[in-house]
C-alpha cells in the first residue's frame, strides 16, 4: 500500500507492474473489452425471427438487390451482452454527479420514460386523422400552455428538434417580422463573445452578418458598447441569460428596451433557463424569442447526444411568423392541428415548416410528465436549489481555484473557474482528466471563450449536499495536485477504460467506418 | 419533492457557507420588476407519481394506437416490430443519461456504438461514409442540399415531385434564407416517376437533383441514368430514403452512384411516436466528407496504443468555426441512432433481407387484393411495401370515415397536398410485417362499402 497516497490516487503503473497485471483476455474484472460487431457478428446470424414471406411475384422492377450489404448480425444473447458491455464504458448521470456547465445534466425521472412508452403516445402515427390523436395533441397543447406561462410569453413554436434548431426558428421569426415591416435590409445580428457557438452559426445561416459584443470585466454584456452599436442595420441581438459565465444579465430589460427602440428584436438563448424557471419570466424582460432545451430544464434524457427538443417561446410581435404545424384548442375542447391542409388563410405570415411531422413528441410527453410532477411550486424550488448548489461550489472552491467573477455577485446555476494560478505546463484539461480518475465526468472545459482555461461547473438541483461535498473534495484535491506540479496529472486519466486518445491522428487520417482488415489490405 | 434531495437543514447550512441569509440573496441580480414573489399563479402545484400517471394515461387513452387497429399508414413513418431487447438496452442509464461524448475516455460505449452505426448506415445506403445521425430525414435532406451548394458552388436544386411534401416544405423554408433556388413539382397519379423530366431539367447552374427512393407514392425508379445525367453537368445526385427496410431488398442508391444519400431511420428500432424523435441518416462519397454537417465518430488510439474512438473532424462544426460552420447543428439523435443500431445488429443482413422480403410479399398480396375492390385502382407498377390506390371518390373523407370505424386506412394525398384536385383521390397504403391478412380483408371490405 506504500504507493497509494492520501487522496487515494495511485501513481502510473510501471511496465513491470502492467506485465504482472496482464490477463489472458485483456479484461480487468468488471472492466471488459468489447470488439466491434463487425468482428464478432456474421451476416448469416440473426437475432430475430421473421415470418416466411408469402409467395408473390416481385414488384421491385429491375432493382432487386444482388450485392451483399455487409451487415453483421448477433443472436439476442450476444447482442444484449455486446451493448451492455459497451454501456459500461460510459459515464452517465445515473452513475454520479455530471457537472457539465451549460448542459444541465440533472436526474432523468423514470416516470417520464414510462409515460412516453404508453401505446397511446408511442404507437401513434403522425398522419393519423386528428380525431384519433386528440390525446397526443392534448399533450402538445398542455405543454405549450405551461411553457408560455413559465416564460410570460405570447406564443410557442413546438416543432424545433433541438436547441440549435430552436435558435434558427427564433431568428427566422425575427427575419420574417422585419421583412413584413419592410425592414429586410437589417443585416447584422449582435452576439456577445461569450455566446454558444450555435448562436453565430445560426445567425450566419439565416444570412446575417455576425458582430461580437464585448463583455465587461465582471462577466456581463457591455451594455454601453451594445447600445453604441445599435442602428438601422441591426436586426437584433442574441443574448444568453443567465449567461455562460453563470451570471444573470442585470441590464437585460435595459438592453431589450434599447434594441426595441432601435427597431431590432431580442433573441434569448434559453440554454440556462433552469436557473430561473418559476422565479423569473423572460417575457418580463422584453425578450422576443427564446428556445427552451427540454433536455436541459425539463429533464428529458440526453441519450449520449440527442435527441433534443427546442420549443421556442415568442412575443406577441413574433408569434404570427411562427412555423407550421401547431395545435389549436377550441372552446369545446377539441384540438386541431394547423398544418398545410388546414391552415387556409388564418396564419398567412408563417415562415414555413422546420421539419416533417409534429416535432419531438416523445420528448413532449417526458417534459410534460416532469412539469406536472414538479408543479409551479416544485419548478421554483428547482431553480432555487440549482442556484444554491452552484453557489455552494463557487464559495467552497474560490480559495483553491481562480474564480474570475467571484466578486461579480452570486452566480446562477453554474460556477466558473479559470486556469489562472496553475503552474507552467498545467492546464484545465489536466484538472478535467484528473477528475475522471476520481470518478467524475469533468466540467465544461475552455468554454466560454472569454475566460482563460474556463472550467464551467453546473451541479444541478438533483445533487445532495453529501454528493456536492465529495465532489468539492475531489476537485480541491486535483487542483492542489496540479498546483504542486504533480506530473502524473498530465497523463491522466489512468483508471478509465481508455487513456488520453489521439485526436490529431483521428482528424488527420479519418477512419469513419470499419473496413475488414484483410479486404483493406488487399485493396492497397 | 421527490427529485430534489436537499433538505431544509442542508439548505440552511449551505446558505451559511455561502454567506447568504436567504435564497433571495442569490437572486439579487434579477431586477425587481422581473422577480416573481411565489409560484406562478393559475398553474397546478406538484403532484405524486400516481397522480401524474393517471393524468398522462387519460390523455394516452384518447388516442387510437396503431396496434389497436388495422393500420396502413406510411409516407415517411412506418410501423415495424421492434424486438423487446432494443427498448430495454437503450434504457440502460449509461446510454440514456450520458451526454455527447466530449470526454472520450469515459464515453467509449457511445463512441463505439456510433462508429458501428456509421458503418451500418454507410453499408446500407451504399455510401463510403456516414455521419453520426441528424435530427430526422427531412432536416437531413435540407442539409444535403446545402452541402451540394457548398461543393458545387451553384444554387439551383431540382426536387423530384416524388419527394415527401414535408421534406419539400422544409427545403423551401430554408432556401428562402440561403438564397437557393428550388425547382419543385407535384407528383402525378401514374405509374411513371419523373426521372425523365428531372434529367431534362439539369443544367450548368444545377447544384443537385433530389429524388426519393422509393418515392412518396411508393414507386421505384432506377437512379443510375439520373446520376449519370447529373454528373455529366457536374451536379450531384441526392437520394432520399424514407423507408430503410426497403434497402434490404433493393439496390442501394450508392450502388447507382448517388453522391449523397439521406434517410429517415425511424423504421428500424424507433417507434412511430407521433412523428418524433426520429433519426436522420446521412452518407456520402469519401471526397465530400469535409462538407458534411453534423458529427463524426472516428477511430484512433489511446496513449497506450489501444484502439479507441473520438468525435472528429470538428473543425467543420459550430463550436469551433462559429459563424463559418457547415451547419448550426449541435446535436445528433444519439439514442435513436442507438436503437437503430441495436435493431440492425439483431437483424443482421440475413434478418434484414428476410424482413424486407416479408414486407414486399405482404404488400404485393395486399395491393392485388385491394385492387379487386370495385372503385379501386392500383397506381404503381413497382413498389416495395407501400403503394398508391386511386379511389373512385375523394380519399380524405373516406380515411376519416374508416378511422371512425377503427380502421387506420392509410394516408390520403389530400392530407399531404391540399387543394390539388388531381391527387385528391389518391390513398397511400403501407403494409409491413405487422399487417395481417385479416387487416387487409377488413380494409378491403370497408373500402368496398365506402366506395359503393
Amino acid at each position: 500500500m506504500s504507493n497509494i497516497n492520501q487522496s487515494g490516487w495511485r501513481p502510473e503503473m510501471t511496465p513491470e507492474r502492467r506485465a504482472n497485471d496482464a490477463t489472458f483476455t485483456g479484461n480487468r474484472a468488471l472492466m471488459l473489452e468489447e470488439p466491434l460487431i463487425f468482428e464478432i457478428g456474421s451476416t448469416e446470424t440473426t437475432g430475430v425471427e421473421v415470418a416466411e414471406p408469402a409467395k408473390a411475384a416481385s414488384r421491385l422492377g429491375s432493382l432487386t438487390r444482388t450485392a451483399p450489404i455487409g451487415l453483421p448480425g448477433l443472436s439476442e444473447p450476444e447482442a444484449v451482452r455486446h451493448y451492455t458491455r459497451l454501456s459500461r464504458q460510459n459515464y452517465a448521470i445515473d452513475l454520479g454527479l455530471f457537472p457539465l456547465g451549460s448542459c444541465t445534466m440533472k436526474h432523468n425521472p423514470r416516470l417520464n420514460e414510462k409515460m412516453a412508452r404508453l401505446p397511446g403516445f408511442a404507437d401513434v402515427h403522425p398522419l393519423q386523422p386528428v380525431d384519433t390523436v386528440q390525446g397526443a395533441l392534448g399533450v402538445i397543447n398542455e405543454l405549450a400552455v405551461w411553457l408560455i406561462e413559465l416564460t410570460g410569453m405570447h406564443g410557442v413554436a413546438m416543432t424545433p428538434k433541438a436547441g440549435a434548431h430552436g435558435e434558427l426558428c427564433g431568428i427566422l421569426c425575427i427575419k420574417a417580422a422585419l421583412e413584413a415591416k419592410g425592414e429586410g435590409h437589417r443585416k447584422v445580428i449582435l452576439v456577445p463573445e461569450s455566446a454558444h457557438g450555435t448562436n453565430p452559426a445560426t445567425a450566419a445561416f439565416a444570412g446575417y452578418a455576425v458582430e461580437d459584443i464585448p463583455a465587461t470585466a465582471e462577466g456581463r454584456v457591455d451594455v454601453e458598447a451594445l447600445k453604441a452599436r445599435l442602428g438601422p442595420d441591426v436586426a437584433g441581438v442574441m443574448i444568453t441569460n443567465p449567461n455562460t459565465c453563470g451570471l444573470f444579465e442585470r441590464e437585460m430589460k435595459t438592453i431589450s428596451d434599447a434594441v426595441h427602440a432601435a427597431g431590432g428584436f431580442v433573441y434569448c438563448d434559453g440554454a440556462n433557463f433552469n436557473a430561473i424557471v418559476g422565479r423569473v419570466r423572460p417575457g418580463d424582460l422584453g425578450i422576443d424569442a427564446m428556445h427552451i432545451n427540454l433536455h436541459k430544464t425539463f429533464s428529458t434524457p440526453h441519450g449520449g447526444g440527442g435527441p433534443g427538443s427546442g420549443p421556442v417561446v415568442l412575443s406577441k410581435a413574433l408569434s404570427p411568423y411562427g412555423p407550421l404545424p401547431f395545435t389549436e384548442r377550441h372552446a369545446d375542447g377539441h384540438i386541431t392541428l394547423v398544418e398545410e391542409e388546414t391552415v387556409g388563410d388564418r396564419h398567412p405570415h408563417s415562415f414555413g415548416r422546420m421539419c416533417a411531422f409534429n416535432g419531438q413528441m416523445g420528448m413532449f410527453t417526458r417534459a410534460l410528465t416532469y412539469i406536472l410532477s414538479h408543479g409551479a411550486d416544485g419548478l421554483r424550488q428547482v431553480a432555487e436549489d440549482s442556484v444554491l448548489n452552484a453557489n455552494y461550489i463557487l464559495r467552497s472552491l474560490e480559495d483553491t481555484l481562480d474564480a474570475p467573477f467571484a466578486a461579480s455577485g452570486p452566480c446562477m446555476h453554474e460556477a466558473i473557474f479559470s486556469d489562472d494560478g496553475l503552474p507552467e505546463g498545467f492546464s484545465t484539461i489536466d484538472i478535467a482528466k484528473g477528475l475522471i480518475d476520481e470518478g467524475y465526468h469533468p466540467m465544461t472545459m475552455y468554454f466560454p471563450l472569454v475566460v482563460h482555461g474556463a472550467m464551467l461547473v453546473e451541479p444541478t438541483e438533483t445533487e445532495s449536499k453529501a454528493a456536492l461535498d465529495q465532489f468539492i473534495g475531489a476537485l480541491r484535491s486535483v487542483a492542489e495536485r496540479a498546483k504542486a506540479g504533480d506530473e502524473s496529472l498530465r497523463s491522466a486519466p489512468h483508471f478509465a477504460p481508455r487513456r488520453r486518445l489521439d485526436e490529431t491522428l483521428a482528424a488527420r487520417k479519418p477512419v469513419l467506418v470499419w473496413k475488414d482488415p484483410e479486404l483493406a489490405q488487399a485493396a492497397e | 419533492m421527490r427529485y430534489l434531495p436537499l433538505t431544509q437543514p442542508d439548505r440552511e447550512a449551505m446558505l451559511a457557507t455561502i454567506g447568504a441569509k436567504t435564497i433571495d440573496d442569490l437572486f439579487v441580480d434579477v431586477p425587481a420588476i422581473a422577480q416573481l414573489d411565489g409560484p406562478i399563479r393559475n398553474l397546478p402545484m406538484h403532484a405524486s407519481e400516481l397522480a401524474v400517471e393517471r393524468h398522462m394515461t387519460r390523455l394516452a387513452k384518447k388516442n387510437l394506437a396503431a396496434g389497436e387497429a388495422p393500420f396502413f399508414l406510411g409516407c415517411g413513418a412506418y410501423r415495424h416490430h421492434v424486438p423487446a431487447s432494443v427498448d430495454h438496452l437503450i434504457q440502460r442509464g449509461e446510454f440514456l443519461t450520458a451526454y455527447t461524448p466530449y470526454q472520450p475516455e469515459i464515453a467509449q460505449g457511445t463512441l463505439q456504438m456510433l462508429f458501428e452505426f456509421q458503418t451500418q448506415v454507410a453499408r446500407l445506403l451504399g455510401t463510403d461514409v456516414a455521419n453520426a445521425s441528424m435530427y430526422d430525414g427531412s432536416t437531413a435532406c435540407w442539409e444535403a442540399i446545402g452541402m451540394a451548394r457548398r461543393i458545387t458552388k451553384r444554387g439551383k436544386a431540382i426536387l423530384s415531385g416524388g419527394l415527401h411534401p414535408h421534406y419539400v416544405s422544409v427545403a423551401r423554408t430554408m432556401a428562402k434564407y440561403t438564397g437557393d433556388h428550388l425547382e419543385t413539382s407535384l407528383p402525378s397519379l401514374s405509374a411513371d416517376t419523373d426521372i425523365d423530366s428531372l434529367i431534362a431539367a439539369i443544367d450548368d447552374d444545377t447544384s443537385c437533383v433530389v429524388v426519393q427512393y422509393p418515392d412518396i407514392l411508393g414507386r421505384i425508379a432506377d437512379l443510375r441514368p439520373l446520376a449519370d445525367a447529373a454528373h455529366a453537368k457536374k451536379a450531384l445526385l441526392i437520394a432520399v430514403v424514407t423507408e430503410p427496410v426497403a434497402l434490404g431488398a433493393l439496390k442501394s442508391p450508392g450502388e447507382m452512384d448517388a453522391d449523397i444519400v439521406v434517410g429517415e431511420g425511424q423504421s428500424i428500432g424507433v417507434g412511430l411516436q407521433f412523428g418524433g424523435p426520429y433519426v436522420g441518416l446521412m452518407g456520402c462519397k469519401d471526397k465530400y466528407i469535409r462538407q458534411m454537417p453534423g458529427r463524426f465518430c472516428g477511430e484512433t488510439v489511446d496513449a497506450e496504443g489501444k484502439r479507441g474512438f473520438v468525435l472528429t473532424l470538428s473543425t467543420r462544426e459550430q463550436h469551433i468555426r462559429r459563424e463559418k460552420a457547415t451547419s448550426n447543428i449541435c446535436t445528433n439523435s444519439g439514442l435513436c441512432a442507438l436503437a437503430f443500431s441495436i435493431h440492425m445488429t439483431l437483424l443482421g443482413e440475413a434478418g434484414l433481407r428476410a424482413l424486407a422480403a416479408t414486407n414486399h410479399a405482404g404488400a404485393v398480396a395486399a395491393a392485388e387484393r385491394l385492387a379487386k375492390v370495385p372503385g379501386v385502382e392500383l397506381v404503381n407498377d413497382s413498389f416495395f411495401n407501400e403503394f398508391t390506390l386511386k379511389l373512385s371518390k375523394e380519399a380524405r373523407p373516406i380515411v376519416r370515415t374508416l378511422a371512425d370505424n377503427g380502421i387506420l386506412a392509410g394516408v390520403s394525398l389530400g392530407r399531404l397536398y391540399p387543394d390539388v384536385a388531381d391527387l385528391a383521390n389518391g390513398l397511400v397504403v403501407a403494409v409491413t410485417e405487422t399487417t395481417t391478412t385479416e387487416d387487409v380483408e377488413t380494409l378491403a371490405s370497408a373500402l368496398q362499402e365506402a366506395l359503393a
